[in-house]
């Protein structure tokens, strides 16, 4: 908002405001709620930030005066531009042209993504040699074809033009062959004393090929060591496994089978591993049809709102400290475990596991407790316990043997590196991927320590923190320049299949180990190819290898489920009395878009906005405005952190939803060499974050100091007014009763009413019958994860603006998500409901009839097209837009300068230039490929042939395209739902996009 | 008080004002001639090209058919232009020794690519796809002109959006069966339109509305 101290927000105003009028139904944002003279501004005025002159801090040359004046001049020259020549252009045809590949058609090729070293299954799309497009893999079980933000947004990670380029020793530019001639120098010098000198620090590895390299160099030097750390990874969850069973076990969940699921500061539906097929699973079971349902209901408590809190028929709002205490009076509550005194002062725990269990108890055997990364062991452990006493193993609840190559405790792991750095033994450290300097925990000072290590080796994507303090930097390979495998989170193998040659001459951990075995010079794909023809018996390898790489899994390694015993003794403990003393508690969570600082220097995933908070570029102190209000802060302001006597100055911003006398801190911010996107970018929270703590913790002390700060969040872009029935929903029992009670006061005008030609969208010229494109979002299953926001992105080249202009509202995503709240600003739990927005395409469009120019013009199938070429940039569209999805190019956001990323582009989309609007066009390209690939089979398009990038990545499938001509079509038969209704309907504007109505599903027992 | 201006200047403003008007569409007549012109559109220019290959010697005199070195004109987008390995095909054992061959042998040998300048090429903005157009009866004679009278390559037609529009409104005017895709010198067995629209319903080529809504080719 503006700087003006009246805009600014006051919570007594808010509350003022509350009471007099009785508390509105849903709001965007706090402004909002206090009605304050800047949000009415906002409102008013539409596109406030983007309007050049507004903002008092853009550069005065750029004035309203001279924008208009060169305007003027280009609108004056716009039909000039026509008359120049074609540059010319040459053709390079193939010397030997590939088998299988046409030229123009694009092929697609499974691989893996892996997030803290499990796996994810993708298809990649490659043009001619460039892959430019993740999809999931629909055979994967872990993708079941959707797609998620990390592995979608990865392909520009491939092309980053900051990536490292070069061995380097000391700085200067070195080569591969200078490196592994001194490293067979220093592996002989090691070879003498059994390798007591060597020490390897990896990422958490599933990799069994990676495993059995590991395995063997332990054999050839037997005193040397594999220390593990993954700054984000499941520590309390290993740790839990050892307590409840004695011996690791990987745990997951079968969503589809359970009625009542009580997440315990879970995250599952976006974020973690599996969490598309949760998603998957979860949303199946929350779909409504006319009169029936057999709808899951969901319990969280989360102290920070997230993507799974939204959807939550009961969110508790709870200190992540005092999960532990709901944790034992569920266990109590359902008898698995013996529970120690009530000693928890907020009441509402014990009401709460009063009814959650009773809920659990009905649904024995169909019900999950899953407890989230970031709990203790303790509460994995009663999760352990409850499910087993609710006899949910083996029907939702599974186990298997660990999938990590080494289930070890990464902490002490690294703690033990620590200790032999101090002592001088280590001669060779070894950094195979991975930051540890900077994400290991603060305490450890690993930037000073490992420098103890005589020679260190760094094996990277960038030259980041840790390269700067190791003499040997290697450039990394990216998981599509080189062969590898890994495991998903049931153990299932993918290959990793190579789509584009190294373009920086970079290799793998895999064939740096391999330079550390007994036949150093193996290339990877000989490797892993040799590593499974030894694990496959049978004569047929070659045509098992084959398919296992085709297919992107190798069929039947998933871990065979067994069921472990619990040790009861490990649940006696109980936790003692926390008290915040007059202190806050404070949580460490990975960013949700940039994870633990690996993706910082992604534009895609550094402009995403994130979910709930809808923060970009930046990350924040997350607090309740009660907490707010008690430090006298305000979004924005400095305050000064102070943990165990570690300090931090940090913007805050108020986060209504969350917990009050906690804070959340997203770590993975604040590099300082990431690369030019990541440099600069929000605040490093890994000082703060110790050995002790490495999730949360009380005792953080905040206090206000001098300065302000500007986020960039997208909340109030395209803001439409939450007053006008946007957000239709119910619960499911009312719907069963009345299922239009879900679209409660909101009106639809007649479709005689107006002035619009009409338009026959049934049949041609010739009286064929056409296809009419439209689009159903179902809001009961969209969980706001935003995966389709960066499919969106990928498939239709879309620029990144930076910081500054995302601030100035000119961020491009074409499909945004909107979320709204709903409930008062005193109440310490308002629900959220997230709506993703891509272009309506009218039936009835205001942009089309404004156009001076016929850019924008309506299809014979219903689509708004957009052509870029005629766009001459008035905004009229824009202004007239009333969802607000048009996106303007105020300036020239496209990269057509650096070579890297000019392979990126989809070539089947134009990429547009300074001055044009641009919006989504339901994926035309792909729509016109498909219908031309019908067409010259003679035949029409089948339903679900053509997915829009956005419905191809969604987890939860929300998002379903088709022809709503075709009355049996998936589209149509959403459409033809009581639940159906379009955004602000009442302006007529007849939206091909509608929406399906979200419904809870309460606990009845449950009072407020 | 005397007149400041002479009488004679009301003759001049009005030669200036009526002037302007015609000077003015004089200069919008320069526009759309020079937008037209061949000079824009490099309609009929030869073009430099590594290898002087003669459509008309391996079309018109051997009776080669497109499709033997423009392999996905049926299948995708881009009609492709033969890798060196087609032109081996013959050319490694006739004219083994032409001195005009060598670019092409030192690209197999050297395993370079020929770097041919495009002839026929269109913006950017526009998605034109070759396969759709050749299994709906539009000939390549259509748009590429008598290749097998082109010794050298050069673009027939001009290309621009009004030409393309003129059979996205009229296809019944242009079309032909499919099996004259490839042939040069076509001449319809009838009345052309006749014929024309009865392929229109054989091959069920869709509505004008549609074939000339924008997004048909601009996306």
């Amino acid at each position: 908002m503006s700087n003006n101290p009246e805009n600014h927000l006051d919570l007594a105003t808010v509350r003022d405001r509350l009471r007099s009028t009785g508390g509105r139904k849903y709001w965007r944002s706090l402004d909002e709620l206090a009605a304050t003279p800047g949000f009415a501004d906002l409102l008013h005025r539409e596109f406030p930030r983007q309007a050049i002159g507004w903002s008092d801090d853009e550069n005065p040359g750029e004035g309203r005066r001279n924008f208009l004046k060169l305007m003027g001049a280009s609108l004056a020259l716009a039909g000039l531009t026509a008359c120049t020549r074609q540059p010319t252009e040459h053709i390079v045809p193939y010397v030997r042209q590939p088998e299988e590949l046409i030229p123009g058609r694009p092929l697609f090729f499974a691989s893996a993504a892996t997030l803290g070293g499990v796996a994810n299954g993708v298809l990649v799309e490659s043009h001619e040699g460039r892959p430019t497009k993740i999809e999931g893999n629909p055979e994967h079980p872990a993708t079941l074809g959707a797609c998620d933000i990390f592995s979608q947004a990865s392909v520009l990670q491939l092309y980053d033009p900051d990536r490292a380029q070069a061995p380097t020793l000391n700085g200067e530019i070195s080569g591969w062959g200078s490196f592994f001639g001194s490293l067979r120098a220093m592996l002989t010098a090691q070879k003498a004393k059994n390798g007591a000198g060597l020490r390897i620090l990896t990422e958490t590895i599933t990799s069994p090929t990676v495993a059995e390299q590991l395995k063997g160099i332990q054999k050839l030097y037997p005193a040397a060591k594999w220390h593990q750390w993954e700054p984000a990874g499941p520590h309390s969850a290993r740790a839990a496994s050892m307590q409840a069973f004695g011996q690791p076990q990987n745990t997951y969940y079968d969503f589809s089978k359970a009625d009542v699921v009580v997440a315990l500061d879970s995250d599952f539906l976006a974020s973690g591993v599996a969490s598309l097929r949760y998603a998957r699973q979860f949303s199946a079971r929350r779909r409504v049809s006319e009169g029936k349902t057999n709808m899951n209901r969901l319990y969280v408590a989360e102290p920070m709102p997230t993507a799974t809190g939204s959807k939550a028929d009961h969110r508790m709002p709870l200190r992540a400290g005092d999960v532990e205490e709901l944790t034992w009076a569920l266990a109590t509550t359902v008898q698995a475990a013996a529970g120690g005194p009530k000693t928890n002062d907020n009441g509402d725990i014990y009401r709460w596991a009063e009814k959650i269990g009773a809920d659990l108890l009905r649904s024995k055997g169909a019900s999950v407790v899953i407890a989230g990364e970031y709990q203790s062991p303790m509460v994995h452990a009663l999760a352990h316990a409850i499910n087993a006493k609710l006899g949910n193993v083996g029907t939702t609840v599974f186990y298997t043997d660990p999938i990590e190559a080494n289930p070890t405790d990464q902490l002490a792991s690294l703690q033990d590196l620590a200790k032999d750095l101090d002592s001088g033994v280590v001669d060779v450290l070894l950094i195979l991927s991975g930051n540890p300097v900077f994400t290991a925990p603060a305490d450890l000072g690993m930037a000073a320590r490992i420098q103890k290590a005589k020679t260190r080796v760094h094996l990277s994507l960038f030259r980041d923190e840790t390269s700067q303090v190791c003499q040997w930097h290697l450039p990394e390979a990216h998981f599509l320049e080189s062969w590898g495998d890994a495991r998903a989170f049931d153990g299932t193998v993918s290959i990793q299949q190579p789509l584009i040659a190294p373009l920086y001459q970079g290799r793998s951990a895999c064939e740096i180990l391999q330079s550390l075995s007994e036949s150093p010079e193996m290339n990877p794909y000989v490797i892993v190819k040799n590593y499974w023809s030894s694990q496959h018996a049978g004569a047929d390898f070659d045509a098992w290898w084959r398919r296992a790489v085709h297919d992107g899994v190798i069929a039947g390694t998933a871990l065979p489920q067994k069921t472990p015993a619990l040790h009861g003794e490990g649940l006696t403990a109980h936790a003692q009395k926390r008290t915040l003393g007059g202190k806050l508690e404070v949580n460490f969570r990975p960013d949700p878009t940039i994870y633990d600082g690996r993706f910082a220097n992604n534009g895609w995933l550094q402009e995403l906005p994130k979910p709930i908070t809808k923060m970009t570029w930046d990350n924040a102190v997350y607090m309740n405005p009660g907490d707010a209000h008690r430090l006298g802060v305000e979004t924005g302001s400095m305050v000064e952190l102070s943990y165990e006597g570690r300090r931090l100055k940090a913007p805050v911003r108020i986060q209504p939803g969350h917990v009050d006398g906690s804070v959340t801190l997203h770590f993975g911010y604040g590099r300082t060499h990431g690369g030019r996107s990541a440099n600069g970018a929000g605040f490093d929270v890994y000082p703060l974050r110790t050995s002790k703590a490495l999730w949360q913790d009380v005792g953080l002390e905040a206090s206000k100091v001098s300065g302000s700060y500007e986020f960039a969040d997208t909340q109030m872009e395209g803001v439409l007014d939450p007053a006008r029935h946007i957000i239709h929903k119910g619960t499911i029992a009312e719907y069963l009763k009345d299922p239009e009670a879900v679209h409660d006061g909101a009106e639809a005008p007649a479709k005689s009413l107006t002035l619009y030609p009409g338009f026959n969208y049934q049949t041609d010229e010739e009286g064929r019958p056409k296809y009419a494109w439209g689009m159903a979002i179902d809001l009961n299953s969209c969980t706001g994860c935003t995966a389709c926001i960066v499919a969106c992105q990928a498939e239709n080249n879309i620029a990144v603006v930076g910081k500054d202009q995302v601030r100035r509202g000119r961020n491009m995503q074409w499909l945004r998500v909107d979320t709204y709240y709903a409930g008062t600003a005193e109440d310490p739990n308002p629900e959220f409901y997230n709506q993703p927005i891509p272009c309506m395409q009218c039936e009835n469009a205001p942009c089309e009839l404004v156009c001076p120019v016929q850019a924008t013009s309506h299809s014979a199938e219903g689509l708004n097209d957009m052509v870029y070429n005629r766009c001459v940039g008035t905004r009229y569209c824009s202004n007239n837009c009333p969802y607000k999805v048009r996106r303007f190019n105020f300036y020239l956001f496209s990269d057509y300068e650096t070579p890297s990323l000019k392979l990126l582009h989809n070539p089947d989309v134009t990429v547009r230039s300074r001055g044009v609007m641009e919006k989504c066009t339901y994926c035309v390209q792909r729509i016109n490929a498909a219908k031309m690939d019908a067409e010259k089979q003679d035949r029409r398009l089948q339903d679900g042939e053509i997915q829009t990038a956005c419905q191809a990545s969604c987890p939860t499938e929300a998002i379903i395209f088709g022809d709503i001509n075709d009355p049996n079509s998936r589209v149509s038969k959403m459409k033809s739902q009581k639940r159906n209704y379009g955004l602000l309907e009442d302006i007529n504007t007849r939206p091909r996009t509608t929406y399906l109505a979200t419904l809870r599903n309460p606990n009845p027992e449950w009072e407020s | 008080m005397s007149q400041i201006f002479h009488r004679s200047t009301n003759t001049y403003s009005r030669i200036v004002i009526f002037g302007a008007v015609f000077f003015l569409a004089f200069l919008t007549w320069v526009f759309t001639v020079l937008d037209r012109s061949s000079y824009a559109t490099r309609q009929h220019q030869v073009r430099e090209q590594p290898v002087p290959f003669s459509h008309a010697h391996h079309v018109g005199a051997l009776g080669i058919d497109c499709r033997y070195c423009h392999t996905t004109v049926e299948t995708s987008s881009f009609a492709n232009i033969p890798p060196t390995k087609t032109c081996m095909n013959c050319h490694s054992q006739i004219w083994i020794t032409s001195p005009t061959l060598e670019p092409v042998r030192a690209s197999y040998r050297d395993g370079k690519s020929l770097d041919w300048t495009r002839v026929h090429d269109l913006p950017d903005y526009v998605y034109f796809n070759h396969s759709i157009h050749v299994a709906k009866g539009v000939g390549c004679e259509t748009c590429h002109g008598r290749v097998d009278k082109m010794p050298l390559m050069y673009q027939q037609n001009a290309l621009q959006m009004e030409w393309c529009l003129n059979c996205h409104r009229n296809t019944e005017k242009y079309i032909r069966p499919k099996e004259f895709i490839t042939t040069m010198g076509y001449e319809p067995a009838g009345d052309q339109e006749e014929i024309g629209r009865r392929l229109q319903k054989e091959y069920n080529i869709q509505g004008v509305r549609l074939l000339t809504s924008c997004s048909t080719c601009h996306r």
